[in-house]
């Protein structure tokens, strides 16, 4: 038992020592131009938002913080959209079925849009689920913000309250 | 065994000692206790607590002439997002009147009650855990403290977790108020799992487990030839080390299959310092169906070989340093069949319940001796009664809410 | 073979900066599926698991667990 002892020591502190947390890509730079399907039928492109304050969502049904994010970035979508907010909840999956299914029980009031084939997410080198973009009104990338824990909406708030101000 | 009343125990006529054997099955679901807790606590998965949820389970065991079953009780709550604790309450209600206790002793009951309390911390991809367990009978209490850190790497694609659980244990013997023995137990584990591709996923789990104390079932006696006994064997108590090692790899996948169905398939093998070697392969099937229901198939195979100091008859009394004769040390096979249903009543709830299920679960074991022999079967010369073999039903009931 | 326990870690560490998924977090809808979960339900898993621990010589390395949705 005792020659066990320095093998789990050192695995311990290689576990401890090996976190690769890995980076988020650097928040600058202008944000990558895409047009996707929208769920009603329309196409968005990002470019003809420019003036206004957009945060892209990447997200999932099958995610379970993006579940609970839903109803907070509703409460945010709907608190400014008036101000030249707009909120794009860029749905990563591969059948609409499942997405709409879950939206049908926990209704949201903002665009949903199919990236079905991944392009936008590879574009935007999602590391995490969710994701979250802020792109300011001359379509730079200001915040990004991976996963989702209970408080985050008031980091997401202050900066949209701050981009909003430009 | 005396039925509880603290009665004496009759001895058998040629018995040496006063020879009564316990239900096998109790005895070691104490050691099962912490590792039941570090299990719970170790599924929390990479860099995402465990969801809250309670689970209410019906569990039964049925076989062998035993009769256990009881409740389970398990509640898992978050506080301050970063925490997640869990509580379980256990019962086991025993009904034994097994081969070992029907041929050198009398029927029993009795309760074994267990307590555990966990909990996880999350910090970036890092979640530790730790957990206590008290499980209480009237001659066995076990206390169980385990620690586990779990840490998600390379993208997420990989889970390396380390445990280490500590149990301090004290054995008693029903009607000898002097007898208490310790038991502590050290076991130590890592387990790494990789997703492969997005259909598939793999796990290796590596366990070393010491004990040292008293480890043997104090009620429990081996036989041996003695002509001058009416039988043609006698009884004389077990002798066991007093120490032990254990070790055991095993590696697990999972496969998704298009259409929505998953394949399952694991290898286990265990050997000990007690000479006993085993093999454990499993192979399963989960089957979703329509949007709410989920059927479970599953088939697994146990191969053992005796411990070094076992024998189902030994020559002549003292034969050996060590000597046993409890059936779990022999050589076996087990051969479990298994099916199951799940019923989602609730997904994507609104109100207090987020998602709920009822759940049934079936498995039949046939327990088949290639050493132990029956001694229920009279008239026969030592020796050469029957092989001893049984069937048991484990039915687990169980109701599962989300909220 | 003594110097296996420092080297380990070691190789661990310098591996892990270089690595890139291939497996990326919004490809991992169906390692989230719950039936692709070790253990659905751990209080029925941890019983089964007790009552083969009970009654069979074997112990130890008896669940996995890892997975899932990859989330945050």
């Amino acid at each position: 038992m005792l020659k066990k002892t320095p093998w789990m020591l050192m695995l311990l502190t290689a576990l401890m020592l090996a976190v690769a947390p890995l980076q988020a890509k650097q928040a600058n730079g202008p944000a990558p131009d895409f047009t996707l399907k929208s769920r009603d039928g329309g196409n968005v492109k990002l470019s003809e938002l420019a003036g206004n304050v957009v945060m892209v969502n990447f997200w999932a049904s099958w995610c379970a913080p993006c579940r609970v994010e839903m109803p907070k970035l509703n409460q945010l979508y709907n608190k400014y959209k008036d101000l030249g907010f707009v909120l794009l909840g860029v749905n990563v999956e591969e059948q609409q079925k499942p997405p709409l299914n879950f939206l049908q029980k926990r209704p949201v009031d903002f665009p949903i849009l199919w990236d079905n084939r991944n392009e936008v997410s590879k574009e935007y080198k999602v590391i995490a689920m969710p994701t979250t973009v802020l792109v300011d009104r001359s379509g730079n990338i200001r915040y990004i913000h991976q996963g989702y824990k209970e408080g985050d909406e008031k980091k997401y708030r202050k900066i949209i309250k701050k981009l909003l101000r430009e | 065994m005396p039925a509880k009343a603290g009665a004496a125990p009759a001895p058998h006529p040629g018995a040496d000692v006063v020879a009564t054997s316990r239900n096998d099955s109790v005895r070691p679901l104490r050691v099962a206790a912490g590792l039941l807790l570090l299990l719970t606590s170790l599924a929390a998965r990479g860099a995402v607590l465990p969801e809250d949820r309670a689970d209410l389970l019906y569990h039964s065991y049925s076989g062998g002439g035993a009769d256990i079953n009881g409740p389970s009780l398990l509640v898992r709550k978050k506080f301050a997002e970063d925490v997640s604790v869990t509580a379980n309450y256990y019962v086991d209600n025993v009904s034994s009147a097994s081969i070992d206790v029907i041929t050198t002793a009398s029927p029993y009951e009795e309760q074994r009650t267990e307590y555990s309390l966990g909990l996880d911390y999350l910090r970036d991809r890092t979640i530790l855990s730790i957990g206590y367990t008290n499980s209480v009978e009237n001659d066995y209490i076990a206390n169980t403290y385990s620690l586990g850190i779990s840490q998600d790497m390379f993208g997420d694609l990989t889970t390396v977790s380390l445990g280490f659980i500590y149990g301090d244990n004290t054995v008693g013997r029903n009607g000898d108020s002097n007898f208490e023995e310790p038991a502590k137990l050290r076991d130590y584990r890592l387990s790494v799992s990789q997703i492969l591709t997005q259909d598939l996923i793999v796990a290796l789990t590596l366990e070393t487990i010491t004990d040292e104390g008293f480890l043997n079932n104090p009620y429990r006696s081996v036989r041996y030839l003695d002509p001058s006994s009416p039988r043609g064997y006698s009884y004389q108590a077990e002798v066991y080390p007093r120490t032990r090692t254990t070790n055991s790899v095993a590696l697990r996948g999972r496969y998704y299959l298009p259409g929505r169905s998953a394949l399952s398939a694991g290898y286990r093998y265990f050997s000990g310092s007690w000479g006993i070697q085993a093999d454990t392969w499993e192979l399963g099937y989960t089957l979703p169906w329509d949007e709410d229901w989920i059927f479970e198939f599953s088939y697994r195979f146990y191969d053992q070989g005796p411990a070094e100091f076992y024998s189902d008859l030994f020559p002549y009394r003292d034969a050996q340093n060590f000597l046993a004769r409890d059936k779990e040390m022999s050589s076996f096979t087990t051969k479990t069949l298994g099916a199951g249903v799940t019923w989602y009543f609730e997904e994507n709830g609104t109100g207090f319940i987020k998602r709920g299920t009822l759940n049934m679960n079936i498995d039949r074991i046939a327990f088949d001796y290639r050493d132990f022999r029956d001694l229920s079967v009279t008239g026969v010369a030592p020796g050469e009664e029957p092989l001893y073999a049984f069937n048991s039903t484990v039915l687990r009931l169980w109701l599962s809410i989300w909220f | 073979m003594n110097k296996l326990p420092i080297l380990l870690p070691l190789l661990l560490l310098s591996a892990c900066s270089s690595v890139e998924p291939w497996v990326k977090p919004y490809e991992r809808a169906h390692l989230a599926d719950p039936i692709m979960s070790f253990a659905r339900d751990p209080v029925a898993n941890n019983y089964i698991h007790h009552v083969y621990d009970a009654r069979e010589g074997g112990r130890g390395a008896g669940t996995a667990s890892g997975g899932g949705c990859g989330c945050n």
